[in-house]
């Protein structure tokens, strides 16, 4: 028996590894080879350099990009904030006809795959004579990250009891100050979340910026568009690992808000 | 208490869509009627689902009646919002809003309705007086007990002053103890601050401590309306007979009817009852209610006594602090129930089963019921 467990331990130890070389290797790889004195991608290491993070900040291109991704991030993310806020209330708080229709419709981006979902917003884009261009692109992720904030917020609305807001009303707040001293307060956690994915996912989002960018590109497009020159390679690989770390800081942070969301709806009134 | 009027519905309906497709509407109240009186402590009392709940939103404004009227104040209030209407909920779970602290909750709806600040923080310290949570301002409703919540509950409530104040079972959160002394405490301060009650409760006991009156509700309908003892002692059926209070449920038959009597046929004997106005005929099933308090245990002597006289025999004695509870089989085999005080039981009222025994009452005790 004991034999047994022993195995089954390390086989659970040496599975959880091998997932966390699969999964970790490649970004830790990343951030190793941009510090590395070569062009070429291989091993052995060649030596230590700052070098490709010096000749980032020289790129006028790129930096360009990385400006159109914030511009597209912000924008897309403030608007799909807004929208997916008022579709949770929506859901959340009305009864009314064709709700569960409303709900799998908003939903629906949330399964089809981004390369339809380009195609099919260039054929409309083109069809109504819209020049594609930066908020093109934000349109495209206003879209795929509206579902997003939707459920978010939906669920921390679901965390607190929907007759707090009658409450209010009934000591004489209207319902837009119930929204906004009330609601939206005790919501907060789940919002800033919500903003932060959004803008993480519309920072990082590829398919669509690809066929909704026109002549301007995103940070993801341009990154792409960088592989065809191998002498600029290691570029794209030190950008990669900066927009890596600075992503995964963004979603810890919006992790984080959202549990301390949860952790004060647990603490709130009775039992 | 003046007799004017402060809250009047008037023929409410109001249904509720029930989800599944094809199903008639569920009645969550029908045809409603009540008049309540300025200064009054009214409780609505019934089992969960009788209507009592949606009758208090209906007032507060978080439901509209499908039809009939809402007055309160002398207006009518259909189509007023909640923070339209001159009154204050306590909500079942008390609804403190958890991000801001007890005073901040007491404050609201002074702060919404733009009172003075000055004047805002005279009436939150009057208010957490009042419930004595004066020293628990600066704490988050997290850190209170149940009864501390509840308390501030009230104090966000009354601090607007409303016309009336509604409390959907405000005490079923709290234990025993505490639940007692709160009746006492919202009976004071309803005195004191005056204002009309109206009161939610599926608790028969916290009703009759508590109210000026009472409405009996059941299945979306009110039964019956009136003080605690009106409602104890002359139930107007079944239903409010066995709700409120134990009480003994005979079927019993009409044999004659002369003036303001009936004779029946009752538990194995005849007895003569006065009528209560009810039109009864001859050979009709009725049924009589006895409260277990009001009946005696005599040992059988063969002798015939004025009033209700039952023949049966103990069947168990069963001690309750301070009554014991007597159940007597009767000749036709219906049982009931008798309370004789358990001080009185060591002496000339022991009995022990088996005994042969004769129950009797004034003919005042028992309660003629149609069906």
């Amino acid at each position: 028996m004991a034999e047994a467990r022993v195995a089954a331990r390390w086989a659970g130890a040496g599975y959880y590894a091998l997932l966390a070389l699969f999964l970790y290797m490649p970004i830790f790889l990343l951030i190793v080879f941009s510090f590395n004195d070569s062009v070429i991608l291989a091993f052995p290491l060649k030596g230590f350099t700052l070098e490709w993070y010096h000749e980032l900040l020289q790129a006028e291109e790129l930096l360009a990009s990385i400006k159109n991704s914030l511009l597209v991030g912000f924008l897309a993310s403030a608007v799909s904030l807004a929208l997916g806020t008022l579709a949770a209330i929506a859901i959340m708080r009305f009864r009314f006809r064709g709700r569960d229709t409303f709900l799998s419709f908003a939903s629906l981006p949330l399964v089809i795959p981004y390369v339809v979902l380009g195609v099919a917003l260039l054929i409309l884009f083109s069809a109504l004579g819209i020049d594609l261009y930066l908020w093109t692109v934000a349109i495209g992720h206003v879209v795929i990250n509206v579902p997003y904030v939707m459920l978010i917020v939906a669920a921390r609305l679901a965390g607190f009891q929907a007759n707090l807001e009658e409450a209010a009303m009934d000591l004489g707040a209207t319902y837009w100050v119930t929204l906004t001293k009330v609601t939206l307060p005790l919501s907060a956690p789940a919002l800033v979340a919500a903003f932060l994915s959004s803008f993480t996912t519309s920072f990082d989002e590829f398919t669509l910026a690809f066929f909704l960018a026109g002549t301007q590109n995103t940070l993801p497009v341009y990154l792409y568009s960088q592989l065809r020159f191998p002498s600029r390679l290691p570029l794209a690989v030190s950008l990669a690992a900066v927009v890596m770390v600075v992503s995964i800081l963004i979603l810890l942070l919006s992790e984080w808000l959202r549990r301390i969301g949860a952790g004060a709806s647990k603490t709130k009134g009775i039992k | 208490m003046n007799a004017e009027s402060s809250v009047r519905l008037v023929n409410v309906t109001k249904q509720f869509p029930v989800p599944e497709k094809g199903q008639a509407d569920v009645r969550a109240v029908e045809d409603i009627s009540l008049d309540i009186r300025e200064g009054e402590f009214f409780t609505l009392l019934g089992p969960s689902g009788c209507g009592k709940t949606t009758t208090l939103r209906l007032i507060a404004g978080f439901e509209t009646p499908d039809s009939g009227m809402v007055i309160i104040g002398g207006q009518v209030a259909n189509e007023l919002a909640p923070y339209q209407r001159p009154v204050n909920t306590v909500f079942q779970n008390y609804a403190l809003f958890p991000h801001l602290t007890v005073e901040q909750n007491v404050a609201f709806g002074l702060k919404v309705k733009r009172i003075p600040v000055p004047e805002q923080e005279q009436r939150v310290n009057e208010a957490l007086e009042l419930v004595q949570m004066g020293a628990y301002g600066r704490r988050r409703p997290s850190q209170l007990s149940g009864g501390q919540q509840q308390r501030v509950a009230l104090a966000r409530a009354l601090v607007n002053r409303p016309a009336v104040l509604l409390l959907d079972e405000p005490l079923g959160a709290l234990d025993l103890r505490l639940r007692k002394d709160m009746q006492y405490e919202l009976k004071r301060l309803q005195v004191e601050v005056g204002i009309t009650f109206i009161y939610v409760t599926h608790d028969q006991e916290e009703a009759l401590t508590m109210s000026d009156r009472i409405a009996v509700m059941n299945q979306g309908e009110v039964l019956q309306i009136g003080s605690p003892s009106e409602i104890y002692d002359q139930p107007v059926d079944r239903f409010v007979a066995s709700f409120i209070g134990d009480t003994n449920l005979l079927n019993a038959q009409v044999v004659s009817v002369k003036n303001g009597h009936v004779r029946l046929q009752m538990g194995g004997g005849e007895v003569e009852l006065p009528r209560n106005g009810r039109e009864v005929t001859a050979g009709q099933g009725v049924t009589v209610a006895i409260r277990p308090e009001k009946l005696r245990i005599l040992r059988s002597d063969g002798k015939p006594k004025r009033g209700i006289q039952l023949h049966g025999q103990i069947r168990e004695t069963i001690f309750a602090g301070p009554d014991t509870r007597h159940l007597v089989n009767l000749e036709n085999g219906e049982r009931l129930v008798v309370l004789i005080r358990s001080k009185d039981v060591a002496g000339k009222q022991h009995f022990e089963p088996g005994d042969a025994v004769e129950v009797s009452c004034d003919s005042s005790g028992p309660r003629l019921l149609l069906q």
